[in-house]
């Protein structure tokens, strides 16, 4: 480490005054300030993009989403790109449908995937290639997964936002294990011991001590990966297909999402259209913040209590 | 040395009070006996063992999911990449109507993209991390926090459709002025080059810089934070600045780490699709140091061309998304193998 | 088997044995040989809880303890004391198997438990424990209520009617002396309360699945001296009830309370620097304090060694 002594201290003066504990103007002091100015630069940097972005999205988006209330978020979407107007319901609906079924079916297997790495499988073999492999699989390209879902389901059981649901699943999975083992990671062991020590199962001390006590942690960590599933948006092309009126079941029929209504709609000609992107970047833009600011919360709530 | 035997035994006249076992003793313990084995058939333990078989199955999800990715990949890509031979990747023609697929313009525009992103957001994130766990004072260490995680999930879509209708049309006269500035200089005149698009490798360089930025942050402000106190004291303690700290101490610390987060970036600006579909401008056949020119990504052409394709061209697409997800898994595990390598140091030391 | 429940009239914190304040709080180490109770110097030898047959313990490859074989009696107190390292808690974690816990734990010879082989084949560790409770060195209550904590392994064990759970908490909570301390504010979590209420606490929640023996690792250690001389007192209230093993740092605590005494120490690996325990001397407490047999225990004990 290069640390230069400044050699007017270590002399031999016998006297220290006030001046010699002064703050001096020195070259290091200088390079010192200059560089945390640099880092805090770097932050406004990134700030005026999200900026700009954000007051972009409110003010080109706000006008549609509120025009006529709420016909927004109940008209059916327009057929054809050149009609104006409202109309995003199908999409919203579309959108919390296709992001609950996949919750339901990514949040109970991740969390179960993280017990077993962090209360059974520990440090053995095989654990820790799932565990490496998780971490992996979260850079798995989203297109990569629907396309993959696009064979093994869609080319069989047709259109229907099953498919993109199971695409999300897939996306959110290794978030979940991740965020999850990480939580459970943190619950102390003698939390375990204790509950051992009465005589209680492997089974029940997780479910009745470990998990209750990583609560508040695992609810944040899956909000997060709710609220990033919400926005993903190339999955959809290959498993939802794309329509314009509401379709209530997942299980059956092309369905529709607002990441997909955005980019459909983005590169036409139509101010209309456009309108509607923009419309449908602001709504979905509140659900994925939506779920951060409270996963947010309950972070911060754990804190306040710890 | 072996200690005596005789130095723990029991006190004289007190014998083994076991010695003197009554049948009614030994009743008891029959009951006991048999209560203790109960719960090895009492449905306790096997409730136990099936729990941890059902966690251990949900885990292995995980690896069957990815095999079973690499074998649809490999398996519906077969026709293309046989049809076509080693040219699928070492040719830049790509000619659906003519069965003619070459993917290596759109390997080396997912690169490059990713590369720009990288030199614009490294030095960036690293700065933020660095001032949010080193310099900020609580309150806006918070806020800058907060910040970041809300741009993290504004979702790809939200800002393609950004960089698309504000970003490009606005960025084209900033491109102009690049391009005459660096005319004619080395290396600057080729990467600024002529005939600047507002779609563009570099437009789409810049979308995903920012949406990478939140990532590298948080990967390495965790990393970061490894750091531990003592450390950072000992070089307060000798009389070190603010930055000869984070220089002698915070970053030979987190070295490895940083890098891992940084290829972590990279995976995922190869990965990302929407946005670039949306802003590097759609030409097809482009290779070139211009950034001001239009390129395509593999993801990005697999989502335009998908719509309309028939059996061959699927499975020419799938063969590039392949070929993206190798280059993927294989940026990914080394980023994670360098992370967990760098974790059990630092935290082995502590 | 059926255990007494401790009954009300022990909820009082003035000691009705001849144990009484004045003997303990003592800090000589000579003990009052009269005051020893019954079951020590009784009629009929108190019959064997435990018997610890040559039993030694590894943790991966190092030896942590070797050759300990002693008897623990019912309805007495017997305390492990030694030097840090000896093993004495390692020894007690056998006596419930919570040293499966530890994955490279192996255990050598053999613990009878009424003469059951612990380690055997059929024995279920979590039946074990409910028949063997335990009290940690820190208080580790769990973040939940003061009800749910004590209410947790009668729940677990299967207890669903409220009644049935509000008359055990109770009791539980009055045999460990806490109940008119709380009684007001059950539904107020655990965290909340002083460290010497919270190991109390832990007691009634050990004592609230009905042990016959309980298992108490360094139960004062965290304690300041006056919560510490209650929780004696309360030992000394429970020994009628339960078989109680402590392990202590402090020698005056082992000749305040206990009955027998077991000394261990360490000696150190010729072929490596690691240490490993082994029992010394077990034998009747005022022997160990007044005449032990071995010079090692001497030196221990009037603190010439360790």
């Amino acid at each position: 480490m290069s640390v230069v002594v400044d050699t007017a201290v270590s002399s031999d003066a016998a006297v220290v005054t006030l001046a010699d504990l002064a703050p001096r103007r020195s070259w290091r002091n200088t390079k010192s300030s200059l560089m945390s100015a640099l880092m805090g630069l770097a932050f406004l940097i990134v700030f005026v993009p999200i900026v700009t972005l954000v007051f972009t999205v409110v003010s080109k988006g706000a006008g549609i989403v509120f025009a006529d209330f709420p016909a927004w978020f109940t008209d059916r979407i327009p057929v054809r790109g050149r009609e104006v107007g409202p109309g995003m319901g199908p999409a919203i609906i579309g959108t919390l449908l296709i992001t609950f079924t996949a919750s339901v079916l990514a949040i109970p297997l991740g969390i179960l995937g993280a017990v077993y790495l962090n209360e059974y499988g520990k440090a053995s073999r095989w654990a820790q290639i799932v565990r490496f492999m998780s971490s992996v699989m979260t850079g798995v390209p989203s297109i990569v997964m629907g396309l993959f879902v696009y064979v093994v389901f869609t080319l069989r059981f047709g259109l229907s936002g099953f498919g993109g649901a199971l695409a999300l699943a897939c996306l959110m999975l290794p978030v979940v294990i991740r965020s999850t083992e990480e939580m459970l990671r943190l619950v102390p062991d003698h939390l375990r011991e204790a509950s051992y020590a009465l005589g209680t199962s492997k089974s029940r001390t997780i479910a009745t001590v470990v998990l209750p006590a990583a609560f508040p942690g695992i609810v944040s960590g899956c909000l997060l990966a709710i609220a990033r599933a919400a926005g993903e948006t190339a999955p959809l092309f290959f498993t939802i297909g794309i329509v314009t009126e509401t379709n209530p079941n997942v299980f059956s029929g092309p369905n529709t999402a607002l990441p997909a209504q955005i980019y459909s709609n983005a590169f036409t000609i139509f101010d209309g259209a456009k309108e509607r992107a923009w419309g449908a970047a602001l709504t979905l833009i509140a659900i994925t913040f939506f779920f951060t600011v409270t996963a947010r919360v309950v972070t911060a709530r754990i804190q306040k209590k710890r | 040395m072996t200690p005596d035997q005789d130095s723990r035994s029991q006190e004289p006249g007190d014998p083994p009070p076991s010695a003197d076992r009554t049948s009614s003793a030994e009743q008891h313990d029959a009951a006991l006996v048999a209560s203790l084995r109960s719960g090895l058939h009492g449905g306790r333990e096997v409730a136990d063992r099936a729990f941890g078989a059902v966690s251990r199955l949900s885990g292995t999800m995980v690896l069957a999911v990815l095999a079973l990715i690499a074998v649809t990949m490999v398996g519906r890509s077969v026709d293309a990449i046989r049809w076509m031979g080693t040219d699928f990747w070492v040719w830049r023609r790509w000619a659906p109507p003519e069965q003619y697929y070459g993917i290596l313009s759109f390997v080396f525009g997912t690169l490059y993209t990713a590369v720009i992103a990288l030199l614009l957001a490294v030095p960036i994130s690293l700065g933020i991390a660095l001032f949010v766990t080193q310099i900020a004072p609580v309150w806006l260490r918070r806020v800058m926090v907060y910040v970041i995680d809300l741009l993290a999930v504004i979702p790809s879509v939200v800002v393609g459709l950004w960089g698309l209708l504000v970003l490009a049309p606005n960025i084209t006269g900033f491109y102009g002025w690049l391009s005459d500035t660096f005319d004619g200089w080395p290396v600057l005149g080729s990467i600024f080059g002529s005939n600047p698009q507002g779609r563009s490798f570099l437009t789409a360089g810049i979308v995903l810089a920012i949406m990478i930025t939140p990532i590298i942050v948080s990967l390495s402000r965790e990393v970061i934070e490894t750091t531990p106190q003592s450390e950072k004291e000992a070089a307060l303690a000798l009389g070190a600045t603010k930055w000869e700290m984070i220089r002698g101490s915070v970053i030979p610390h987190s070295k490895g780490g940083l890098v891992g987060a940084i290829m972590l970036g990279l995976g995922r600006a190869m990965g990302e699709t929407i946005a670039v579909a949306l802003t590097i401008g759609s030409a097809l056949g482009q290779i070139t140091l211009n950034a001001l020119a239009s390129g395509n990504s593999m993801p990005a052409v697999i989502t335009a061309e998908w719509g309309e394709a028939d059996a061959l061209k699927k499975s020419a697409l799938i063969g590039m998304a392949m070929t993206l997800f190798v280059i993927t898994i294989v940026v990914n595990t080394t980023a994670t193998a360098i992370v967990q390598r760098s974790q059990k140091r630092t935290r082995g030391a502590v | 088997m059926a255990i007494e429940h401790p009954t009300s009239q022990i909820g009082s914190l003035v000691s009705p044995f001849p144990h009484s304040k004045e003997d303990h709080v003592d800090a000589d180490i000579s003990v009052d040989v009269t005051s020893a109770p019954a079951s020590v110097d009784g009629q009929a030898p108190a019959a064997t809880v435990f018997e610890l047959q040559g039993l030694e313990v590894h943790y991966g490859p190092f030896r942590a303890v070797r050759d300990v074989d002693m008897h623990i009696r019912k309805n007495e107190i017997t305390a492990f004391i030694g030097p840090s390292g000896c093993g004495k808690t390692t020894v007690l974690r056998c006596l419930n198997r919570m040293n499966d816990v530890i994955p490279t734990a192996r255990v050598g010879g053999r613990v009878l438990y009424h003469g059951i082989d612990l380690y055997g084949p059929e024995v279920s560790a979590t039946e074990l424990r409910r028949r063997v409770g335990m009290v940690f060195q820190r208080p580790n209550p769990f973040p939940k209520s003061i009800y749910d904590n004590v209410a947790f392994g009668p729940k677990v064990n299967g207890v669903r009617s409220k009644s049935d759970l509000d008359d055990i908490v109770e009791k539980s909570l009055r045999g460990a002396a806490l109940w008119d301390e709380v009684k007001t504010r059950l539904k107020s979590s655990a965290l909340g309360m002083s460290g010497g209420q919270q190991q109390r606490l832990c007691i009634a929640r050990a004592i609230a699945v009905e042990p016959e023996v309980i298992l108490m690792d360094e139960p004062c250690s965290a304690l300041d001296p006056i919560a510490t001389a209650r929780i004696e007192d309360l030992m000394q209230e429970m020994k009628d009830t339960y078989t109680l093993i402590i392990v202590t740092h402090n020698m005056q605590q082992a000749a305040r309370v206990s009955d027998r005494t077991a000394f261990f120490t360490t000696e150190v690996n010729p072929e490596s620097d690691r240490r490993t325990g082994t029992l010394v001397e077990f034998a009747r407490t005022r022997k160990i304090f007044s005449n032990p047999a071995d010079e090692r225990t001497e030196q221990y004990v009037t603190g010439r060694f360790g």
